[in-house]
């Protein structure tokens, strides 16, 4: 039965990639977006070389959360026209896998994202990486919380009129714990901080753990309506 | 839908009865005794002075305000697990958790602002990155998001069934927000503002916060059931503005 979910999970990721293959709006317009943020945040510290190496882990996990707003967006408004959120539902996918596949191909863009972001922020920001693994563990367990969550949010503004404006604003105060995780623990991969980096990645599974599990129970009543 | 019987019943197309003049009335009483009671009778505090008379409403506005989402959750998950099994589709229980929802964010806004106030007073800034301050106003933004997911143009029971599914993750977030916040500010730096909030209090003072609230609680009913009673009289115009544009169209159709 998990094989039967995870594998429908990878069918509607590879769907959900596929498409962005064929559009390349993460690539050509979010990535950009992000870079973006971090420049603009150079202006707003007056370019103040200190205060932006400081402010670095923070500063990328804000570009994360703006930027990956946009793609969770993005990969609920595909499924919005023409019938198509109808369509997902008689395909006789479990919601579970329809959960997982989003949240997973939402994962995969924001890895990208998060790779151009990481640049951008060590040249610009001046930051040199002190401790890689705890660098990549930090990005992949709380980018994939970011994930589930936005997966989670966006079924919940599905649909719906406003959801521009709707899914920001259920979003953030929830992916709050995850930006501040991920500061934490990004200031000591970074060697800006002497403070237990290891122990927010715990605290960082455990929301991902608490939010896949949510998804997994709540996906089911917010997909059979709409 | 219960529309029908809401409908024919004319006393129930108005917000109040005599209970809620009644205690409407209570409430407005109460409050003015609070407010001789907590700025007249009570004493000063032998540390905090004057500032000391924030607290009758800082604290009670925070447990009306606790009180509230948990009712809202409550309601929330008595409507997706009972909703569909019971004759109104669960409408009471989604009215019952707007309602409070919408008090929650309301006792929520005057704690922060009561709250900020003190702030300046005793530690000299509106805002301190405490654990209970940032968890606060964080659950503060994430029940707009509820209201706002209540207030979006959709079908009603999608409508419902998304603000109910909002509502209870709100409420799982709050434990999680305050453990990360908490372990944040510890890790920095030692809570050294809850000293004197943590003082004793008796006598008089006690007896004051008591009152206050009981005279918050009874204004937070009042506007609970008002709101409630108002859910309803929209659900019912907004269902019998249907009916009215079909039988005007269907009017058109004869005449023409």
């Amino acid at each position: 039965m998990i094989a039967e979910l995870l594998g429908d999970a990878a069918r509607v990721a590879r769907k959900d990639l596929l498409i962005e293959w064929r559009t390349r709006v993460t690539i050509n317009q979010v990535i950009p977006l992000g870079l973006l943020v971090e420049v603009v945040f150079a202006f707003a510290f007056d370019a103040n070389r200190s205060l932006l190496e400081q402010g670095a882990p923070g500063l990328f996990w804000v570009g994360v959360l703006f930027a990956g707003t946009l793609v969770v967006q993005r990969s609920f408004t595909v499924e919005g026209p023409e019938g198509i959120t109808d369509a997902l539902r008689l395909s006789g996918f479990r919601p579970g896998s329809l959960f997982l596949g989003k949240a997973a191909a939402v994962f995969v863009e924001l890895v990208v994202l998060e790779a151009a972001l990481l640049t951008g922020v060590v040249v610009l920001f001046d930051v040199a990486v002190s401790d890689p693994l705890l660098l990549v563990s930090t990005t992949v367990i709380g980018t994939a919380g970011f994930a589930l969550t936005g997966a989670i949010y966006g079924a919940l503004s599905l649909g719906v009129r406003v959801r521009e404006t709707l899914l920001p604003l259920l979003l953030i105060p929830v992916v709050a714990p995850i930006l501040l995780g991920g500061s934490r623990a990004l200031e000591a991969a970074f060697g800006i901080s002497t403070q237990p980096g290891w122990n927010w990645v715990g605290i960082l599974t455990v929301i991902t753990g608490v939010y896949a599990a949510i998804g997994l129970v709540a996906f089911g009543p917010l997909m059979e309506e709409s | 839908m219960s529309g029908a019987s809401d409908r024919g019943d004319s006393r129930h197309l108005m917000t109040s009865s005599v209970a809620t003049r009644v205690l409407g009335w209570v409430g407005l009483a109460s409050m003015a005794v609070m407010a001789l009671l907590g700025l007249v009778i009570s004493p000063r505090d032998r540390i905090q002075g004057e500032a000391v008379r924030l607290l009758y409403i800082h604290v009670p506005t925070i447990w009306v305000a606790y009180g509230s989402f948990i009712l809202t959750a409550v309601a929330s998950a008595l409507y997706l697990w009972r909703g569909s099994s019971r004759e109104d589709r669960g409408r009471h229980y989604d009215r019952l958790a707007g309602a409070a929802g919408e008090v929650a964010v309301l006792f929520l806004a005057l704690t922060l602002v009561t709250g900020m106030l003190w702030g300046r007073i005793t530690w000299g800034v509106f805002w301190q990155w405490d654990a209970r301050l940032t968890t606060t106003a964080l659950m503060f933004v994430s029940y707009l998001g509820y209201l706002a997911i209540r207030n979006m143009p959709a079908e009603i029971e999608a409508r419902s069934r998304r603000a109910a599914i909002a509502a209870l993750l709100a409420a799982v977030n709050i434990p999680i927000v305050h453990f990360s916040v908490e372990w944040w500010r510890t890790l920095h730096q030692k809570a050294s503002i809850r000293s004197d909030r943590n003082s004793e209090i008796t006598g008089d003072m006690f007896a004051t916060l008591m009152f206050s609230l009981l005279a918050f609680t009874l204004v937070a009913a009042w506007l609970m059931i008002h709101r409630y009673r108002l859910v309803r009289l929209e659900e019912i115009r907004e269902e019998e503005g249907l009916a009215l544009a079909v039988s005007a169209r269907r009017a058109e159709g004869v005449n023409a």
